[in-house]
């Protein structure tokens, strides 16, 4: 018999604590389109994701149902779209996977991307060059470029265009605060399985298709971590390991569950403590409880490095596959704690820029004044690049030229992108570092072999 | 397939009655009740045996929902898996 506790703890955690499944992403390759002509290949493109994505949607809802656990987007990601453009023209596949994901019903569709880790193709600079319009023509479509890995180093030539990339996007898109770049993430070691917005693409490694999913509960963690308060970190992270355990098993069983009703393999389950700004929903409030007044002050760096590795600890004994960017992401828009610390200016941009050594991600969701220049955005891109490149780890950015604004005022999406208070930057120009262009080396442990 | 049936609410007669006879009229199969009063408020899960996972379990789940409305209780309906993942190793 189930223990009446567990019930009821099972489902305060989904009431209260705001536990839920973040997304049920479906990993799509699009690389059978590629024997289409030129003209036909959106219309392909278009026609594989309404097949073979037909009942995403539908099973969600079901399972959502019979667990009685919410899950909160349904997304697909696809093969990254550079790969596929020879002779067409790019925005014409977004505008194909953009009328795609309407049609099945889903949240957003990833996958408008280019691996550029090395050296930029013919192919991949049209796409990155391209993508301003094609998120400003679009409403589903999220963007991602690798510009750098531990392996190959750091193609600053890819760097410096994405600082322009995203000045365009701000501008383009400055009718909706900068919508477009909320949908551009800049990565270095992007993971080929990620089923959380706005970086999701499926990898060429990945098989025709899988069904990737990503758990969250930042609400849990931080209701977990109020049983132990005043206890020494030991007891903190055996805590957040069990909590972690038990949300990870929750995301393998819906993970499987819907592989089953959907026919398609299980690929991984992505155990992120993800934010929204919900109150209770965040991860700034974990820091704080463990003994933070706010979030950014000494000490989060530590904090957060504690949290990430026991979130991983904890979920990687839970499911057979625990892929993705597995650990805390950091999004200062979407997480009220963040947003109330960086209105205070206790968190900065250059704090979160340590924080990111120790979590799963990267400088997230961080407004910048309208007058940054390019330049600096690459700079920006660069140091995370640079971090994300020596310690091994995936690192990105997805920063907000706030264009027409400054410091003190913020740029508003609602729903789940929340808000972002104007951050502000370095004065002092790097102009002259970032026209340099050219690749910065592997270092020297990418010398594995 | 098995389902957890939660119920919440203000202590009241009547309340184990109304489920059950629900479950009754629906051919549902109780295999197990635990019930007590926690800080003031009722508070049971039943473990229970549905034929089959579609038509039957969304027409529980639909009636108890109308029930929990009537009764001004809090109802759930759950495929037991959930449990089982999250507390059992």
């Amino acid at each position: 018999m189930l223990n009446l506790s567990d019930v009821l703890q099972t489902n305060k955690m989904i009431s209260e604590q705001k536990l839920d499944i973040r997304t049920i992403t479906l990993g799509l390759s699009l690389l059978p389109c590629l024997n289409a002509s030129p003209e036909a290949l959106p219309t392909r493109v278009y026609d594989r994701i309404c097949r073979m994505a037909e009942n995403l949607v539908r099973v969600g809802q079901e399972i959502e149902m019979d667990y009685g656990i919410p899950i909160v987007n349904k997304r697909i990601s696809v093969t990254p779209v550079s790969l596929l453009i020879q002779d067409v023209d790019p925005v014409a596949v977004a505008v194909a996977m953009d009328r795609a994901a309407q049609a099945v019903g889903v949240n957003f569709i990833g996958g408008y991307s280019a691996l550029v880790h090395k050296r930029m193709g013919q192919s991949d600079e049209r796409l990155i060059r391209s993508i301003p319009e094609a998120l400003c023509r679009t409403k589903m479509v999220c963007s991602s470029v690798n510009v750098g890995s531990t392996r190959a180093g750091i193609n600053m030539d890819a760097v410096k265009l994405m600082g322009q990339v995203i000045r365009q996007a701000a501008e383009q898109s400055r009718d909706q605060d900068g919508l477009a770049c909320a949908k551009l993430v800049v990565f270095c070691n992007a993971v080929e399985d990620n089923p959380f917005m706005a970086g999701a693409f499926h990898g060429i490694g990945e098989g025709d298709a899988a069904i990737n999913v990503g758990v969250s509960g930042p609400g849990v963690v931080a209701e977990a971590l109020k049983s132990v308060r005043g206890q020494p970190f030991d007891v903190v992270a055996e805590e957040i390991k069990r909590t972690a355990f038990k949300i990870t098993r929750m995301g393998q069983l819906v993970a499987r569950e819907a592989s089953k009703r959907l026919n398609l393999p299980f690929g991984i389950v992505d155990l992120s403590l993800a934010p929204t700004p919900a109150m209770g929903d965040s991860v700034a409030h974990i820091l704080e409880e463990m003994g933070l007044e706010t979030c950014g002050t000494h000490g989060t760096t530590a904090a957060l490095a504690l949290l990430n590795d026991a979130v991983k600890k904890g979920g990687v004994m839970a499911s057979s596959h625990v892929g993705g960017l597995s650990g805390a992401f950091i999004p200062v828009s979407e997480d009220i704690g963040m947003i109330d610390a960086a209105r205070a200016g206790a968190l900065t941009l250059d704090k979160l820029e340590a924080m990111t050594c120790v979590c799963s991600v990267g400088l997230d969701m961080i407004a910048v004044p309208g007058d940054t220049d390019e330049s600096t955005l690459s700079a920006i891109i660069a140091d995370e690049a640079a971090i994300g490149m020596v310690n091994n780890k995936t690192t990105a950015v997805r920063i907000l030229p706030a264009i027409g604004k400054d410091v003190g005022d913020e740029l508003v999406f609602g729903g789940l992108l929340g808000q972002a208070p104007v951050m502000p930057v370095h004065g002092q120009s790097a102009r002259a570092f970032i026209q340099r262009g050219g690749r910065i080396p592997a270092p020297i442990h990418s010398l594995k072999n | 397939m098995k389902a957890v049936i939660t119920v919440l609410g203000k202590d009241r007669t009547g309340i184990i009655a109304s489920v059950s006879t629900l479950l009754y009229e629906e051919d549902v199969n109780i295999l197990d009740i635990s019930q007590t009063i926690m800080g003031g408020m009722f508070t049971m899960i039943m473990l229970v045996e549905l034929s089959d996972q579609g038509a039957q379990f969304a027409k529980v789940r639909e009636r108890l929902m109308a029930l929990a409305e009537t009764m001004r209780m809090e109802i759930r309906m759950q495929h037991s898996d959930i449990f089982d993942a999250m507390h059992r190793v």
